[in-house]
C-alpha cells in the first residue's frame, strides 16, 4: 500500500502531502525533510526508487515538480510509477497543461482529484475519463449549490 | 474583514524573507482565529482552506481542527466537501475529534446523494481509527452491495482500511468481496481484488475461501490480455495494467502452496509472460508481476525458466528501474534456483559498480547470495576491488560480508590468508575487530602458514604506511610479527610460489617502532605493538639492544598505559632471560571454531566480573591485572584483537591470556612450553598441582625475598599462595571462574591498591570507606571503575553491617544522585540483617560530568529494629579521584 504521497518543488517546498498511515505532525515534518533531501540529491539519470527506512520511495520528476509515493517494500515499483503518471495525466487534463502555479493556487482541487484516485493508500479508479467526469460533476454541484440552483445537499444529481 | 485564499497565497509568495512570511502567517492565523471565534459561518469554508494552506507550509493549525467538524456537520455539499478534506489533511489522529465526527460520518454514509456518501467513505478510508472502524463496519459492509459503482468501489477500499485496523471484523466483509469479484466495473473490480488480497494477507482461511474464485479471476485476466484497444483503460497499449497487476498479485497469493490453483492459473501466467510487450514501463510492470506470480506459486519448470529469462532480459535493460526490480526479484529466485541466477553473474557483478546507489545496494545483496565454493575466488576478488571504491556507508557491511564469505567458502588456508590480508589493507578500519580476531585465530592454528602470513602482513603494513585507516591492519600485523617473528624472517618457511621478500630481523623491529612512533596510531594498537616488540626482544638475539632502545623511548610516552607497559617490559628484561623468555613465550594455538568459543569466554568473563563485583580485588576492573585483562578480553575497551592486548600487560596478563585462550583446552598446557620447574607462575595458572611454598621459593630469585613481595601477588592483586589452592582443585572446569572465585573468596586478600598501581590504569578501586554509621548500623562503600576506558562509570558496593545486638528487619537502602549522574541499583542481598550480619548491594553510578564534578550521593536508610521503625539520611563523602 501507499503510506504517503508527497508533491514538492525543486526547492523542496511541499505542494501537496497526503498520509494514509497515522504519522504525527512531528513525524510528518521529519519525514518530509528526509524524503525531499534524499530525492532532490539524486541525479536525474538514476532509477526512480530509493529505499528509505523500511519504505520505498518511488518518485518521478515533472519539470520543476517531484511526485513521490512511499510504498511498502513488497510493492511493484513499476506500477507505482504508472500510478504517478496516471494522477499527473488526470491533473493535466483537469487544469489543461498543468503547471506548478495551478497546484499552488488550487491545491485543494489537487487534493480532491487525489481522493478520486487513491483511497486508503490503494488505487481506486483506473479510468482517467471517469475521474475527470466525477470531479467535474462534483465541481458543478458546488457551483449549483452556490447559486442556489439545487437543494442544499445537491439533490438533483442522482447518478454520475 | 477576511481575505480570500488566493490573496493569502499570493501574499505569502510575495514574502522575501522567512521572517516576513512568519509575520504574515501569524497575522493571518490571528485573523482566522478571530473569525472562528465569532462563528462567521459564511467564512468557515474559506478559513478551512486557508488552514490547509498554512498546514502545508508547516505552520501549526491544530487549533482549527474543530472547524472541520463543524463544516462536515452542515447540510450542503460544498461545505461538507471542504470539511472532509480539511479533516483528512489537518487531522492529528486525536481521539476526541474522531469521536465527534463518527456520528456525522455514519449519517453521511446513508446519504441519498452518492457524492456525499463518497466523501464519508473516502474520509473513513484515509483516517479512520480502530474505534471508528468498529462503529461503522456494518454500514460500510452493506455499502459493498450499493447500486452505485462510485459507492461500491469506495466502500471496498474503505473496508481495506477497516480490516487492517481491526482484523477481527474481516469475516463481515468476505461475502461482499466475493460478490464484487465478478463486478463488471473496472474500478470496482480493482478495489474488490485489493480487498480480497488484504483479507488473504490477514488470514490463511480466507485464502482457501477465495481459491474458488481462481477460475473467474483467470477469465478476467485472460479477457484483459485479449481485449482490443479501449481508450478508457489503455496505458501504453496495455488494457488496464493496474488491474492486471492486482489480479496477478491475488493469483500469486491464492496459488502459493496449492498445486491445483497453481495449475489452474498456469495457462494465463504463461500467456501474460510471453505475450506482454516489454517496451514500455506499463508492460514491464505487468511482466514483473507475472514473474513474481510464477515464482510465488507452484509453477512447472518451463514456466520458471520463462520467468528467469524475463528477469535476464530486465537485467540487460537500459532503464535503471527495470534493472532494479530485476535485481530484487533475482534475490528472491536465488534461494530456489541458484543455477538459473548464476548464469547472470557477470551482469550482476557489473551492477555492483553502477552509478546508482539503489542499484548498487540491491546488486550487492544478490552477489552475497550468489557466492559458493566454485566462484568464491572470482567473486571475492570482485568484491575486494569494489571495496576500494565503495560508498562509505557500505564499507563496514561489505567487509563483514566478505570476511564471512571467505571464512565460509575458502578453498584453502593460504588463499584465506592472502584474501584476509588484502581485506585488511583495503578495508582498513572498516574491518570489524571480530574478523581480525578470527583471522589471528586461524593463523595460530596454521603452523605452516605463520611465516607466510607474517610476511604478507609485513608487506601490506609496510605498503599501507601512509594510509589513514591502516590501524586494524597494523594491529594484526604487529600481533603476528610479535608471535611468529622468528618464522617470518626464516627463509625455511618460504612457500612455493611466494613473493620473494627477504625480511631482516631489524626490518620487523623497525616496523613495530614506526607503529609506536606514529602519532595517529590508537593506543590499543600501540599496546599490541609494544607487546610484540617485547616478544621479539627474546626471539631476535641480534635485536635485543634495538628493542631495549625502542622500549626505553616508549617508556617516556605521555600515555600512562604505554609508559607503564614499556617500563615493565624493561624491568622484565633487566631480570634476565630466565624470566623474560618463558614469560614472553609464544602463545599456544587458540581454539578454532573461534567465534563461539571466544564469545563464550568473553561473555563468561563479563558475567563473572559482575557476579563477584563486591569482593575486594574482584573482577570487572577492580584489580588492575585481572580487570584490565577481562576488559581486554571481552573487547570492552580495546579495538585490538583482545588476546593480543592480553599479552601486553606483562607476565600475569600474558598468563591469564593463556588461561583464557585455553578455556576448554587441556589443563596444564600452559606449562608445556616452559616446564613446570622453570615457570612457577605458568604452573600456578595452568592449574598444575604445586605447593604454595614452592611458589614462594621459586619466586624468590627475582622477587628477592619473602612471599609478601611475590610478583604474582602484585600481578594478580591478591596473595598467590592463597590463589593456588583455589585454582587447583578443578583444573578442567572453567579456570577463569575459578580464578575469579578464588579472588573473590579470599578473605585475606590485600587491598588491591598494588594491583592498580601495577597496571597504571585509572584508579581501579578504592579501599572501603564508611558512608554511614549510626546506632551500630554501618554502611561501607567500595568503589570500583568497571571500565578502565570510561572513568565516568563507578560501581559502588555497599555493605551494611549490623553491629547492634538487635536484628534489623525490612532494611531498605535508597540512594539519590544529582541530575548530572545516573544511578542504577541492583537488588540487595537481603532485606533483614541479623546481629553482626551483613547485607550487600551494588550501585552503578555514571557521572556524565566526570572530571568537573565529583561524585555525590545521598542515602536514605530505613529499617525496623525491635519493633521501632527507623529512617536515617546521610550524605556520602566520596574520596577524591572518583
Amino acid at each position: 500500500m501507499i503510506h504517503f504521497a508527497l508533491l514538492f518543488s525543486r526547492q523542496g517546498k511541499v505542494r501537496l502531502s497526503k498520509y494514509y498511515k497515522p504519522y504525527s505532525q512531528k513525524e510528518r515534518a521529519k519525514m518530509v525533510k528526509e524524503v525531499t533531501t534524499q530525492i532532490l540529491a539524486r541525479p536525474s539519470k538514476l532509477c526512480n526508487v530509493v529505499e528509505h527506512r523500511n519504505l520505498k520511495l518511488v518518485y518521478r520528476r515533472y519539470a520543476s515538480l517531484y511526485f513521490c509515493l512511499a510504498v511498502d517494500d513488497t510493492e511493484n515499483e513499476l506500477i507505482v510509477l504508472e500510478i504517478i503518471q496516471h494522477y499527473v495525466e488526470i491533473l493535466d487534463k483537469y487544469f489543461g497543461n498543468v503547471c506548478e502555479l495551478d497546484l499552488i493556487f488550487n491545491f485543494h482541487k489537487a487534493y480532491y482529484i487525489l481522493d478520486e484516485v487513491l483511497v486508503a493508500g490503494e488505487l481506486q479508479e483506473t479510468s482517467k475519463k471517469l475521474i475527470a467526469r466525477l470531479v467535474a460533476d462534483q465541481d458543478q454541484l458546488v457551483e449549483a449549490a452556490k447559486i442556489g440552483a439545487v437543494e442544499a445537499d445537491g439533490t438533483p444529481l442522482q447518478n454520475p | 474583514m477576511s481575505t480570500r485564499l488566493r490573496e493569502l497565497i499570493r501574499s505569502v509568495r510575495a514574502c522575501k524573507t522567512a521572517a516576513e512570511e512568519r509575520a504574515l502567517v501569524a497575522k493571518e492565523s490571528a485573523a482566522i482565529r478571530a473569525s472562528l471565534k465569532d462563528a462567521e459561518a459564511h467564512y468557515s469554508h474559506r478559513n478551512v482552506a486557508k488552514l490547509m494552506y498554512l498546514h502545508m507550509l508547516g505552520y501549526p493549525t491544530h487549533w482549527g481542527q474543530m472547524e472541520c467538524v463543524t463544516l462536515i456537520a452542515r447540510a450542503s455539499f460544498p461545505e461538507k466537501r471542504i470539511g472532509y478534506l480539511g479533516l483528512m489533511v489537518l487531522l492529528d489522529e486525536r481521539q476526541e475529534v474522531t469521536m465527534m465526527v463518527t456520528n456525522t460520518i455514519k449519517n453521511d454514509l446513508k446519504h441519498r446523494n452518492h457524492f456525499i456518501a463518497g466523501l464519508a467513505l473516502c474520509a473513513l478510508g484515509n483516517i479512520c481509527t480502530a474505534e471508528m472502524a468498529r462503529d461503522v463496519a456494518p454500514e460500510v459492509a452493506s455499502l459493498l452491495h450499493s447500486k452505485n459503482s462510485y459507492v461500491r468501489k469506495k466502500a471496498a477500499l474503505c473496508s481495506v482500511r477497516i480490516v487492517k485496523k481491526v482484523p477481527d471484523l474481516a469475516d463481515e466483509f468476505v461475502p461482499g468481496t466475493s460478490e464484487l469479484l465478478s463486478d463488471r466495473h473496472h474500478g470496482v473490480l480493482l478495489c474488490a481484488v485489493t480487498l480480497a488480497l488484504e483479507l488473504c494477507v490477514l488470514d490463511q482461511a480466507h485464502v482457501t475461501h477465495f481459491r474458488k474464485h481462481v477460475p473467474v479471476l483467470v477469465k478476467i485476466l485472460m479477457s484483459l490480455i485479449r481485449a482490443g484497444y479501449s481508450a478508457e483503460h489503455d496505458v501504453g497499449g496495455h488494457a488496464d495494467p493496474f488491474l492486471q497487476v492486482k489480479l496477478l498479485r491475488l493469483l500469486a497469493k491464492l496459488g502459493a502452496g496449492d498445486a491445483d490453483a497453481s495449475d489452474a492459473m498456469s495457462d494465463v501466467l504463461a500467456n501474460v509472460a510471453s505475450n506482454t510487450d516489454g517496451s514500455k514501463n506499463a508492460g514491464n510492470a505487468i511482466l514483473y508481476e507475472a514473474v513474481n506470480a510464477i515464482i510465488g506459486t507452484e509453477s512447472v519448470g518451463g514456466l520458471r525458466v520463462l520467468a528467469v529469462n524475463i528477469l535476464g532480459r530486465f537485467l540487460g535493460n537500459k532503464d535503471n528501474n527495470i534493472r532494479y526490480v530485476a535485481l530484487n526479484t533475482l534475490a528472491k529466485v536465488v534461494a530456489v534456483d541458484t543455477q538459473a541466477v548464476q548464469r547472470h553473474r557477470h551482469t550482476i557483478v557489473e551492477c555492483v559498480k553502477d552509478s546508482d546507489v539503489t542499484i548498487r545496494r540491491s546488486a550487492l545483496q544478490l552477489v552475497y547470495a550468489l557466492v559458493n565454493d566454485s566462484n568464491i575466488k572470482t567473486l571475492a576478488k570482485e568484491l575486494l576491488d569494489y571495496l576500494g571504491v565503495a560508498d562509505v556507508e557500505f564499507k563496514s557491511d561489505l567487509t563483514r560480508r566478505i570476511a564471512q564469505l571467505i571464512t565460509k567458502y575458502a578453498p584453502d588456508r593460504r588463499w584465506h590468508v592472502d584474501t584476509m590480508v588484502e581485506l585488511l589493507s583495503k578495508g582498513g578500519s572498516y574491518v570489524a575487530e571480530e574478523e581480525a580476531r578470527d583471522f589471528i585465530v586461524l593463523i595460530t592454528n596454521s603452523p605452516e602458514l605463520q611465516g607466510y602470513a607474517g610476511r604478507a602482513l609485513f608487506r601490506a603494513a609496510f605498503e599501507s604506511e601512509q594510509h589513514s585507516n591502516r590501524f586494524q591492519l597494523s594491529a594484526v600485523a604487529a600481533w603476528v610479527l610479535g608471535e611468529y617473528g622468528d618464522a617470518v624472517v626464516a627463509q625455511s618457511t618460504r612457500l612455493q610460489g611466494e613473493v620473494h621478500t627477504v625480511i631482516a630481523e631489524a626490518d620487523v623491529v623497525k616496523l613495530l617502532e614506526s607503529i609506536l612512533g606514529d602519532y595517529h596510531a590508537p593506543t590499543a594498537v600501540k599496546q599490541v605493538a609494544i607487546t610484540a616488540l617485547a616478544k621479539l626482544g627474546t626471539r631476535f638475539k641480534t635485536q635485543t639492544s634495538a628493542v631495549r632502545g625502542a622500549m626505553g623511548k616508549v617508556g617516556t610516552s605521555a600515555n600512562v598505559e604505554l609508559q607503564q607497559r614499556a617500563s615493565e617490559f624493561c624491568g622484565i628484561f633487566d631480570r634476565g632471560p630466565a624470566l623474560a623468555v618463558p614469560l614472553l613465550e609464544r602463545l599456544p594455538p587458540f581454539v578454532m571454531k573461534s567465534k563461539e568459543a571466544l564469545h563464550g569466554v568473553a561473555g563468561r568473563g563479563k558475567h563473572e566480573g559482575t557476579a563477584v563485583h563486591s569482593a575486594p580485588g574482584g573482577g570487572g576492573g577492580t584489580a588492575g591485572g585481572v580487570g584490565d585483562l577481562l576488559g581486554d578480553f571481552a573487547g570492552l575497551d580495546d579495538s585490538v584483537p583482545s588476546s593480543a592486548a592480553a599479552g601486553g600487560t606483562g607476565g600475569g596478563a600474558d598468563l591469564l591470556g593463556d588461561l583464557m585462550a585455553g578455556y576448554d583446552a587441556t589443563p596444564g598446557y600452559a606449562a608445556t612450553p616452559t616446564g613446570a620447574s622453570v615457570d612457577p607462575l605458568a604452573d600456578l595458572m595452568g592449574g598444575v598441582s604445586m605447593q604454595p611454598t614452592t611458589t614462594a621459593t621459586a619466586a624468590d630469585p627475582f622477587a628477592g625475598g619473602a612471599a609478601a613481595a611475590d610478583p604474582l601477588g602484585d600481578l594478580m592483586g591478591t596473595g598467590a599462595p592463597l590463589l593456588a589452592p583455589q585454582t587447583r582443585p578443578q583444573p578442567a572446569a572453567d579456570p577463569l571462574a575459578d580464578l575469579m572465585g578464588g579472588i573473590a573468596a579470599t578473605p585475606a586478600a590485600p587491598p588491591p591498591m598494588n594491583a592498580a598501581a601495577f597496571d597504571g590504569a585509572p584508579p581501579a578501586a578504592t579501599p572501603s570507606f564508611i558512608a554511614f554509621a549510626k546506632d551500630g548500623v554501618e554502611v561501607s562503600f567500595v568503589c570500583a571503575k568497571p571500565d578502565p576506558m570510561d572513568p565516568s562509570k563507578t560501581t559502588v558496593t555497599a555493605t551494611t553491617v549490623n553491629r547492634g545486638g538487635v536484628p534489623l528487619l525490612g532494611y531498605v537502602l535508597q540512594a539519590a544522585v544529582p541530575k548530572t549522574m545516573s544511578l542504577s541499583m541492583r537488588a540487595a542481598s537481603g532485606d533483614s540483617i541479623p546481629a553482626n550480619g551483613t547485607v550487600t548491594q551494588r550501585l552503578d553510578v555514571t557521572n556524565s560530568q566526570h572530571g568537573t564534578k565529583a561524585l555525590a550521593m545521598r542515602l536514605r536508610l530505613a529499617w525496623n529494629a525491635g519493633g521501632a521503625a527507623v529512617v536515617e539520611q546521610a550524605t556520602v563523602d566520596f574520596p577524591p579521584g572518583l
